[in-house]
């Protein structure tokens, strides 16, 4: 008898539940029509950015295809003697049909080049398209990171910092100077 | 064998080494910088502080530098104690401070012994927030470059550069924390050796130039091991593959051959694997017609047509090489038949190697290795310019002369790791080493005792030394003062020695010079000591092509002049580099069909009318067999584009086309992988018998798996071929060795020649070398160093040779000109690559003074010069080193047709050469 009126209590219960959520606001976002709110920092579509000075910032250090888990970023570096004199990448080839969107690439990126970005809308009907080359990939922005350049920091010369013009250097030394 | 208690653990360890080479060859981390195993302990760097106890009471300890403490019977220390462990720490923040913020764009970075060393120190966050030191790089030659800003002086590049290699145009600049390592001003490094410096260097000063041109990191390099196939020590080498494109050549240990160093030949002459003149695809010409081009036609088609050809030949000449493996020639040799196999080398070279290959099978005197070399303690060089031709056995030599100043070191009882003290002790005291020859290299201010001749009055030395030491040995009879004295030393330099090595060769073209360096030996070897013997050859695979056996080239222009054969097929080879050009001209034009086989275009390979594309070393698999008589195997780096397969699988698929309607195949027709390939070499000669046991056969596997020739992380996998398809292509198979062109497969210890590269979790510079070694400086662990072919039965009595050559005497009006060869340009492949190209000097005649006057010359003029039916250009330099009588034509590429030895009327040529330029 007992259990009887348990089941029955239940029931009202959880009819009672269900009836009281018709009132409330529902969370269902009418997507493509109404967009979602993405944070910054989501993880989506991968870009290359650029420095304040809207050089690329990429230096074809190799760091976000050895740092990705499922070997979808292939690139090959190069030195450009006209522009700059630095490092670039001849190809940057990112295949996005096996990306999963891990952030393990900028988390490894040494510059702020590589970032992810807060677009998911990578859908093809062809995988080929999910191919994208360094051309699909650089934006002509700075991304997250406004300040950043890389080779304001680094020793290297390159045609427009000298050696000791770096953030933090010394002019060279004198090597033939006599002075203690 | 000592007994060292390392935190608390008791290890067994060789009590001739530091603490620090113990402690690395137990398997334990400590870090450092300045030693090296090859170059023993300074103590510069203070990095590889631990702590000592007196006994098991001693609580307290003191820092010790265990590359500066002796590996003693029950020496205590810990590496892990927290004292140990900051100062460590600490030195590696010191040492931090200048460096700078470069790795993403450094060439080191991911194969960084200062990386590395940081991690394992635990140095993770800097502190230090001023201003850093900074330093203008030089320009250092087409080979290394130059980062000083980089530098944490350890002292390793000069060590290496000036007191183990010789150099002298290299040194540390400035005081304080201003050290400099580079130049005295911007210029290419002069030493040969200058490419080891990216190895020594435990940072990113000194880097790969040719590497950065197509930069690749370590972890993207497809691996595996090779030969080196630019001249015939056979140094092992580790090539790495990225993108189709060969990146760059490091060194290999071998405890045998090579040590831990490479000449620059050998590091930066792989480029021309990439070279713009590959032939890519099989190539016909069309209807055979001479008046056109070859053009590319399918690989069928081009079989079909060369197997018709072959099938109606009235006999086929097949011309070997000494610079393709012992498989291609075998294969080669089995398509046409022992009788029409024939060595791509001319008479004279044949007889020299034939002589040479007699003294080493029925001499009693074993061949040197190149570790044999370094440490004996008195050489005797005949005729041969070591620097130029045989780089890396010079190396050794410089450290043989240290072998016997080092015996004092021993009497005091320093240890042979504690180098500065070494040094101390040897100052500039130095071993026997005597260089006898026609040309001064700077290999002679090493040495104890010169001679400069002509090569017949060389052979007159060294026969005047074998009487001097043998009583049976033949005696030179009116020898002049001067060279009796000069005999009677280096005869009691050779006899006083434990081990003495006696050094001839090809190069100087001299039969006898090599006939009187086995009577030095077997003179050595009848007063009861052991001495070594080395013949530098003028390819890598010489020797295997010698023991294989087979005519001269000059037989096989008379087997087609003679009617015999109209077809030939030309092996890996240039002819003209071979033979006189006016004769290979005849040989291509009175055969009715040429056939090559060979991966770069040159003169041979523009005569072929069916011309197959080869694969390189590194793109093929084989045997090679060094001047030691060692076979070696090198192996597939990776699969090339286009047609190319290796040599002997074109010899096989032209066997098998040819035999089509033949019923029952048999030799290189039914070979399927390169296992059958080593089969069949096996039986070709009895010296062969073993050559399987070279290195582990294709079916070798380990737990079932392959060995994977790409390192864990290497990275691209999945797109690096999506630009073409996305449906990611399985890798190539490998059918002929237990190596996989994949990521997949067993990781463990593995048979040495299985070795893709050097590396260790915690160790991914080439220092990871130490944790496949069962001690540091000793050999590998599972070490398959090559098979030696040649053993001498010591028991045997020596045959003295006795025609001992005249004076030297040119006659009148005649000049003897001498080969002078180029470390940088001589070797055929190796000055195809660019960076080697750049190095290759103009051509030049080296003329004594006096000769100079008497042909009126000047020094540093051009001439022209007609020889052999050419004008070259030559510029004269005068140098007192060469023997009157003679004249020295540099060997780089523009004048590598020309056939030396040779006698020529100098004034003659000259006026024949300025009046065809008149014309």
């Amino acid at each position: 008898m007992m259990k009887t009126w348990k089941y029955i209590r239940d029931l009202v219960l959880g009819l009672w539940i269900v009836f009281k959520r018709t009132f409330t606001k529902p969370v269902t976002v009418q997507y493509p029509e109404e967009r979602p709110y993405l944070p910054p920092r989501w993880r989506g579509r991968i870009v290359l950015t650029r420095d304040p000075d809207g050089e690329e910032r990429c230096v074809a250090c190799y760091l976000c295809a050895v740092a990705c888990p499922v070997d979808c970023i292939a690139l090959q570096a190069t030195e450009d003697p006209t522009a700059h004199e630095r490092r670039y990448p001849e190809f940057f080839r990112i295949n996005f049909s096996r990306c999963i969107y891990c952030g393990y690439c900028e988390d490894a990126c040494p510059t702020y080049a590589i970032q992810l970005v807060p677009d998911f809308e990578q859908s093809e009907y062809a995988r080929r398209n999910m191919v994208y080359e360094k051309e699909d990939l650089l934006i002509s922005g700075t991304g997250k990171y406004h300040g950043y350049n890389f080779y304001r920091v680094a020793g290297v010369k390159v045609l427009d910092k000298d050696k000791g013009q770096a953030e933090y250097e010394l002019p060279p030394v004198d090597v033939r100077s006599l002075m203690p | 064998m000592a007994s060292i208690i390392v935190d608390n653990r008791t290890y067994a360890v060789d009590e001739r080494k530091n603490l620090l080479a113990a402690c690395l060859g137990i398997g334990l981390n400590l870090p450092y910088f300045c030693w090296h195993p090859a170059m023993g302990s300074v103590g510069a760097c203070r990095q590889c502080a631990v702590k000592q106890f007196k006994d098991e009471h001693d609580r307290c300890g003191r820092l010790v530098m265990a590359c500066m403490t002796p590996a003693s019977d029950g020496t205590r220390v810990s590496i892990d104690d927290p004292e140990a462990k900051a100062f460590r720490a600490s030195v590696i923040e010191l040492l931090m401070v200048n460096h700078p913020h470069d790795c993403p764009v450094c060439d080191e970075g991911g194969e960084c012994h200062l990386q590395d060393m940081t991690v394992m120190t635990g140095h993770v966050y800097r502190r230090y927030r001023f201003p850093k030191r900074t330093h203008r790089n030089q320009d250092l030659g087409p080979f290394i470059s130059h980062e000083m800003n980089r530098c944490i002086q350890c002292y390793r590049c000069v060590r290496f550069y000036r007191d183990h290699a010789g150099g002298r145009d290299f040194n540390v600049f400035g005081a304080h924390d201003a050290l400099y390592f580079g130049r005295e001003r911007d210029g290419t490094l002069e030493n040969e050796f200058s490419g080891n410096l990216v190895e020594v260097c435990p940072t990113g000063v000194f880097t790969d130039k040719t590497l950065f041109h197509h930069y690749t990191r370590k972890w993207d390099l497809q691996s595996a091991q090779s030969i080196c196939p630019h001249c015939s020590l056979g140094c092992n080498t580790t090539a790495g593959e990225r993108y189709g494109i060969l990146r760059r050549i490091t060194n290999r240990f071998n405890s045998r051959v090579n040590g831990h160093f490479l000449c620059d030949r050998g590091r930066f002459g792989y480029e021309y694997v990439n070279s713009d003149n590959r032939i890519k695809r099989a190539l016909l010409r069309p209807e055979l017609d001479r008046t056109k081009p070859a053009k590319p036609e399918g690989v069928p088609q081009v079989l079909e047509v060369a197997a018709d050809r072959l099938r109606r030949a009235r006999g086929i000449v097949g011309i070997g090489s000494p610079r393709a493996s012992l498989e291609t020639n075998v294969a080669l040799r089995s398509l046409v038949g022992p009788h029409q196999f024939f060595l791509g080398i001319d008479e004279h070279e044949h007889r020299l190697l034939s002589t040479i290959l007699n003294i080493l099978r029925s001499g009693p005197v074993p061949a040197a290795s190149i570790q044999d070399a370094e440490e004996s303690d008195a050489v005797l060089v005949l005729g041969e310019d070591l620097l130029n031709d045989a780089p890396r056995l010079a190396l050794a030599l410089l450290q043989s002369v240290r072998q016997q100043p080092m015996e004092r070191a021993d009497e005091l009882n320093i240890p042979r790791w504690d180098d500065a003290a070494v040094r101390n002790v040897v100052q500039d005291r130095q071993g026997p080493l005597f260089v006898a020859g026609y040309r001064r290299t700077w290999l002679h201010d090493y040495a104890t005792g010169t001679y400069f001749g002509a090569p017949d009055d060389v052979a007159r030395l060294g026969f005047a030394v074998a009487g001097t030491i043998g009583a049976d040995a033949p005696s030179v009879p009116d020898l002049t003062d001067e060279v009796r004295d000069l005999a009677q030393r280096i005869a009691d330099a050779l006899t006083q020695a434990k081990r003495p090595l006696i050094i001839a060769g090809t190069g100087s073209g001299s039969h006898a010079t090599i006939e009187a360096a086995a009577n030095v030996a077997w003179a050595l070897h009848q007063r009861g000591k052991q001495p070594r013997l080395s013949f530098v050859l003028p390819d890598c695979n010489s020797l295997g092509l010698a023991l294989l056996g087979g005519g001269s080239l000059n037989e096989a222009f008379d087997s087609i002049s003679q009617g015999k054969a109209d077809t030939v097929i030309v092996l890996e080879s240039d002819l003209y580099r071979r033979a006189e050009q006016a004769k290979v001209d005849a040989f291509f034009d009175a055969a009715k069909t040429v056939m090559a086989i060979d991966s770069l275009e040159h003169r041979t390979t523009a005569h072929a009318d069916v011309l197959l594309p080869a694969a390189t070393y590194s793109e093929s698999d084989g045997t090679l067999v060094n001047e030691e008589g060692r076979a070696q195997r090198f192996y597939q780096v990776f699969v090339p584009d286009g047609d190319i397969v290796e040599s002997w699988r074109w010899l096989r698929d032209l066997a098998r086309a040819e035999s089509q309607e033949a019923d029952g195949v048999s030799g290189v027709a039914t070979w399927c992988n390169f296992d059958d390939a080593v089969a069949d070499t096996a039986a070709a000669v009895p010296e062969f018998a073993r050559i399987g046991e070279v290195a582990p056969s294709a079916g070798f596997r380990l737990v079932g798996q392959k060995v994977p020739r790409q390192p864990d992380r290497y990275s691209g996998r999945t797109s690096m071929l999506s630009h073409l398809t996305v449906h990611e292509p399985p890798p190539p198979t490998d059918p002929d060795t237990p190596l996989a062109f994949s990521m997949e497969g067993y990781r463990g210890p593995v048979p040495s020649p299985l070795i893709p590269q050097f590396w260790s979790p915690g160790w991914n510079s080439i220092q990871a070398l130490n944790k496949y070694q069962e001690e540091v400086g000793g050999p590998l662990r599972e070490e398959m160093p090559g098979l030696r072919l040649i053993e001498p039965v010591a028991t045997k009595a020596p045959f003295w040779f006795t025609a001992i050559p005249r004076p030297f005497q040119s006659p009148p009006h005649q000049w003897l000109l001498l080969p002078l060869s180029a470390v940088f340009g001589s070797e055929e492949l190796s000055s195809r690559s660019p960076a080697i190209a750049e190095r290759i000097s103009e051509p030049f005649m080296s003329l004594h003074p006096s000769e100079g006057a008497r042909l009126s010359l000047e020094d540093r003029i051009t001439i022209e010069l007609a020889l052999q039916g050419t004008t070259y250009r030559l510029a004269v330099h005068l140098d007192p080193s060469m023997p009157a009588g003679t004249a020295g034509i540099s060997l780089v590429p523009d004048v590598s047709g020309v056939r030396l030895p040779a006698w020529v009327d100098l004034s003659e040529a000259i006026k024949a050469g300025r009046k065809r330029r008149v014309a």
